[in-house]
C-alpha cells in the first residue's frame, strides 16, 4: 500500500521541474508572449529532450510507455512554470487517440513519429463536451465539413485529431484542402487554441467505437487540466506566503496579521486535498477504468472551484501589487481560469458526474 | 501508486470479515448520543477486546490485545466494520484520550489500575480542560489546586465536560504553581467524580439537548499521587492527548456515510412530482460535496501512506480537522435544504424525517467546528506550522511582562 508517487515519478517531477526552472523563468514567458507567441521553441525543445514528447507512446513504438499519472506529474510542473509549450494535445491526447482507436497500421504509422517529434498534433474534441455557436463537424465519404472549436495546441500543429458530431475521431492533415485554421485569443496567452473550419477536408477515420475513445480523451484531458491547475495554484499560494512574509505595514510583516494568515491557511486547506484527488483520478484512468470518468469529473470540478478561490485570494494577499503586471501573478491567475473552463466548467462537469451515477431524472 | 494491501493483509481482512459475518448480529444498535455503554455494548466490547478488534495495540497486561502497532491492520478493521455497518469498539474520551496519555506518561500503577476497566467500559471518564475564561487560550486556565496534607484541594469551574453526569472519573487540568509562567503552572490530575465538592450542571445547547455540562469544584480533595506526569508538566501531558482528539474529529469514513445518507434522502424526498435530487441546483451542490468528500478520502489515504513511511503527515494531516468538520456541516445543511419546508421539523414532530437527525447534526456539527480547536485556531496552526508564517506578536505575554516590571 502506497498512495503517492513512485520514486520514478518523483524523479520525473524533479527533472521536469528543474528543466523548466532553468529554461522557462517568468521573464522567458513574458518575452515569448510579448513576441506574440504562445509557444516557446526553446521550452518545447527542452521538454522534447527530456522525453516528454513520447511520454505516452508505447515503448514498442519508440516512446516511454508511461501512464496518465506520469503525464499528470509533468502537467503539474508545466502549470507551475506557466510554460508556453504544447503538451496536453500533442504529447498526451493525440497518442492516446491512436492507442485507443487507431488500427494497427495507423499506430505503426503515427505513434513513432509522434514520439520522435516528426509529426505534431493538435486535438479538437471540444464538441463532445458542449456544442457552442452551432459549431459541429460532420463526417462522410472520408471528408469532414463544419467547425471544430477549441483545437488545443494549435500553433505549430501539422495534424489534428478531430471528433465529429457522433463522437468518432478522425485524423486530419493541417495542409489538406478545405482546412482553415483560425487562432482564438484567450485569457491565457501561454496556451495556443483555435478553431478549424472544414469544408470537405479529406480525413482518415479512426475506429467507429460509439465515441468511446473521444470520451476517454475528454477524461484524460480533464485530469491533466486539473493537474495543471494544481501546479499553478500551488505556486500562487507559495508566492502569497512569501510576499506576506516580506511586506511590512503598520510596523509588522503582514503575514503576522491573522486576517492575512487565515487567507493563506484557507488556500492551503482547500488546495491540499486536491492533490490526492488529482493523483487518484490519474491513477484510476489506467488502473480503475470503471471509476475513471466520475473521478475525472470530481478532480476537474474541485480544482476549478478551489483554484479560482486560490487565484483571487493570492492576488488579494499581494494587495495592489498583485493587481499589476509587474509581479506577473496574473499569468497563473489566467492559467487557472483556462484550466477551469476547458473540457467543461464545474457546473457542466458536475452534471455529467450526476449522470454517470444515475442521479439525474430518468424521464 | 499501489492501493493493494498485499496478500498477508488480505488474509487478515478475510479474518475480520469472517468474524463480522459470524458475530455481527450480536453488536448493539449504534447509540449515537448515549454516554454510558449499555450492558449489551459492554458484552460486545469484551468480545472485540478478546479478538483484538479494538485496543489492538494496547499491551495485554493492561487489558489490550498486545499486537504490534500496524496502521494497515487498524485501517482494515475500520473499513470492514463500516462496510458491514457494525459498530466498532467503544469510542469515548477515556479510551481515545486518557488511555494513550497514561500509556505514554502514566506510572506503572496508574496503567494497571485504570486502563483495563476503561477499555472494558466499566469506567467512564470525562475531560476537564476548558473553562469559561480559558477556551482557545486553554493554558490561561484558573481552576486551582493547592497542596495540603498530602492532597490537592481543588477550586474552580470547568465547562464543556461532556459525559460528566455519567462519568465515574475525570482527567482534569488544574493550576498547581500560581507563580510559574502560565504553561508551566499546570498539572494533570485524575480523580473520582463522586468526591464531595463536585457539582455537575447540564449545559443545554442550541440543539435543545444538554450534550455538555458545567462542572464546579469546591474544596475537592484529591490525593497527590493522582497526578499524571510531574507537577507543572500538565500542559505537555495534555498536549499528548489533544492530538488524539483532533484525529478523532476527522474520519473520512464518517463523511462518506453521511454523504450516502444524504443521497438516499434526496432520492426519497418528493417535492411535487419530482424528487429533491431532480432539482438541478440541489443536485449540483450534492455533487460538489461529493467531490470534496472524495478528495478527503484520498487525502486520508495519502496521510496513511505517509505515516507508514514514518512521516507525521505534514500539511495533508494538518488540514483534516478544519476541512472535515466544515464538510460534515455542509452535508447536513444541504439535507435541510433538500427537505424544503419540512426542513424545519424537529423535536419529534409529526412528519419529521429521520428523527430530526439532520437538524440535530447541522447544529451539533457547528459545535464541532468550534470545539477541539476552533476553525480559527486550526487556521493559525495551518499557517504557522504548515506554511511557516510568522506568529502573532505575543501581546498578552508582553503586557504581563511589563506589569511585572512596573511592580
Amino acid at each position: 500500500m502506497d498512495f503517492g508517487l513512485s520514486p520514478e515519478q518523483e524523479m520525473l517531477r524533479d527533472t521536469v521541474g528543474r528543466c523548466l526552472s532553468e529554461i522557462c523563468p517568468l521573464d522567458h514567458v513574458r518575452s515569448c508572449l510579448d513576441a506574440g507567441s504562445a509557444v516557446s521553441d526553446q521550452v518545447a525543445a527542452a521538454l522534447h529532450d527530456i522525453g516528454l514528447t513520447g511520454l505516452m507512446v508505447p515503448e514498442a513504438h519508440g516512446g516511454l510507455g508511461m501512464t496518465l499519472l506520469d503525464a499528470a506529474v509533468a502537467a503539474e510542473q508545466l502549470g507551475r512554470a506557466v510554460a508556453p509549450a504544447p503538451f496536453l494535445a500533442r504529447s498526451v491526447l493525440a497518442p492516446l487517440a491512436l492507442m485507443l482507436a487507431g488500427s494497427e497500421a495507423q499506430q505503426d504509422e503515427w505513434l513513432p513519429r509522434i514520439a520522435s517529434g516528426e509529426v505534431r498534433f493538435g486535438v479538437a474534441i471540444g464538441g463532445i463536451v458542449e456544442e457552442r455557436d452551432g459549431a459541429k463537424v460532420r463526417a462522410g465519404d472520408g471528408r469532414l465539413t463544419g467547425t471544430a472549436l477549441f483545437a488545443l495546441d494549435l500553433a505549430g500543429a501539422d495534424h489534428f485529431i478531430v471528433a465529429d458530431d457522433s463522437g468518432r475521431l478522425h485524423l486530419l492533415a493541417a495542409t489538406a484542402t478545405g482546412v482553415e485554421r483560425i487562432a482564438l485569443q484567450t485569457i491565457d496567452a501561454t496556451r495556443s487554441v483555435g478553431e478549424l473550419r472544414l469544408t470537405g477536408a479529406p480525413a482518415e477515420p479512426l475506429a467507429d467505437d460509439g465515441g468511446l475513445a473521444a470520451r476517454r480523451l475528454r477524461d484524460a484531458g480533464r485530469v491533466l487540466l486539473a493537474a495543471d491547475s494544481l501546479g499553478a495554484g500551488e505556486v500562487m499560494i507559495e508566492k502569497a506566503v512569501a510576499y506576506a512574509g516580506e511586506r511590512e505595514q503598520f510596523g509588522r510583516v503582514i503575514g503576522s496579521f491573522q486576517a492575512v494568515k487565515h487567507m493563506c491557511a484557507e488556500m492551503a486547506a482547500r488546495h491540499e486535498p486536491c492533490r490526492a484527488l488529482v493523483w487518484y483520478a490519474a491513477h484510476a484512468f489506467d488502473a480503475v477504468p470503471e471509476a475513471a470518468a466520475l473521478v475525472a469529473c470530481h478532480a476537474k470540478s474541485l480544482t476549478g472551484e478551489v483554484h479560482r478561490f486560490v487565484a483571487r485570494t493570492a492576488t488579494e494577499v499581494h494587495g495592489g501589487m498583485g493587481f499589476t503586471d509587474l509581479l506577473g501573478l496574473h499569468f497563473w491567475f489566467k492559467r487557472i481560469g483556462f484550466d477551469r473552463q476547458v473540457f467543461g466548467g464545474p457546473e457542466r462537469v458536475r452534471f455529467e458526474a450526476a449522470q454517470l451515477q444515475g442521479l439525474t431524472a430518468t424521464t | 501508486m499501489n492501493l493493494e494491501y498485499g496478500p498477508e493483509y488480505e488474509r487478515f481482512r478475510a479474518e475480520v470479515r469472517d468474524f463480522l459475518t459470524r458475530n455481527g448480529h450480536r453488536a448493539p444498535e449504534p447509540a449515537q448520543r448515549a454516554a454510558r455503554p449499555t450492558a449489551e455494548a459492554v458484552v460486545w466490547q469484551n468480545l472485540l477486546l478478546e479478538r483484538g478488534y479494538t485496543a489492538r495495540t494496547i499491551p495485554r497486561e493492561y487489558g489490550g490485545y498486545g499486537a504490534a502497532p500496524n496502521i494497515l491492520e487498524a485501517r482494515i478493521i475500520a473499513e470492514e466494520f463500516v462496510r458491514a455497518s457494525v459498530p466498532g469498539g467503544l469510542s469515548n474520551q477515556g479510551i481515545s484520550m486518557l488511555v494513550p496519555t497514561l500509556l505514554e506518561l502514566g506510572t506503572e500503577e496508574q496503567k494497571r489500575r485504570w486502563i483495563e476497566p476503561t477499555l472494558r467500559g466499566e469506567i467512564v471518564w470525562c475531560q476537564g480542560y476548558s473553562e469559561p475564561g480559558a477556551g482557545s487560550d486553554l493554558a490561561s486556565l484558573r481552576t486551582s489546586a493547592r497542596e495540603e496534607n498530602g492532597h490537592f484541594v481543588i477550586n474552580g469551574q470547568k465547562i464543556w465536560t461532556s459525559t460528566a453526569r455519567q462519568a465515574d472519573m475525570i482527567f482534569c487540568l488544574v493550576r498547581t504553581e500560581t507563580e510559574a509562567p502560565k504553561h508551566a503552572g499546570i498539572s494533570y490530575l485524575i480523580f473520582s467524580m463522586d468526591l464531595p465538592g463536585i457539582e455537575v450542571r447540564p449545559l443545554k445547547t442550541m440543539t435543545g439537548h444538554a450534550e455538555f455540562n458545567e462542572t464546579f469544584f469546591t474544596d475537592v480533595r484529591v490525593p497527590v499521587d493522582q497526578i499524571v506526569g510531574q507537577r507543572g508538566q500538565g500542559w505537555f501531558v495534555a498536549n499528548a492527548t489533544l492530538g488524539h482528539e483532533r484525529g478523532m474529529l476527522g474520519d473520512p469514513d464518517a463523511l462518506e456515510s453521511r454523504l450516502l445518507a444524504l443521497i438516499r434522502l434526496m432520492q426519497e424526498e418528493q417535492v411535487g412530482c419530482a424528487r429533491a435530487i431532480d432539482n438541478p441546483v440541489l443536485r449540483d451542490r450534492l455533487v460538489a460535496l461529493q467531490a470534496e468528500v472524495a478528495a478527503m478520502k484520498y487525502n486520508g489515504m495519502r496521510v496513511l501512506s505517509n505515516q507508514l513511511k514514518g512521516d507525521p503527515g505534514g500539511m495533508a494531516k494538518l488540514i483534516v480537522k478544519l476541512q472535515s468538520c466544515e464538510l460534515a456541516h455542509q452535508i447536513s445543511a444541504l439535507a435541510i435544504d433538500a427537505m424544503g419546508e419540512l426542513g424545519i421539523l424537529y423535536g419529534g414532530s409529526p412528519r419529521e424525517r429521520e428523527g430530526g437527525n439532520w437538524q440535530w447534526n447541522y447544529m451539533f456539527q457547528l459545535g464541532l467546528i468550534i470545539g477541539g480547536g476552533t476553525a480559527q485556531i486550526q487556521k493559525n496552526i495551518i499557517a504557522e506550522r504548515g506554511l511557516n508564517m510568522p506568529r502573532e506578536p505575543r501581546l498578552a505575554l508582553d503586557a504581563a511582562q511589563s506589569r511585572k516590571e512596573v511592580a
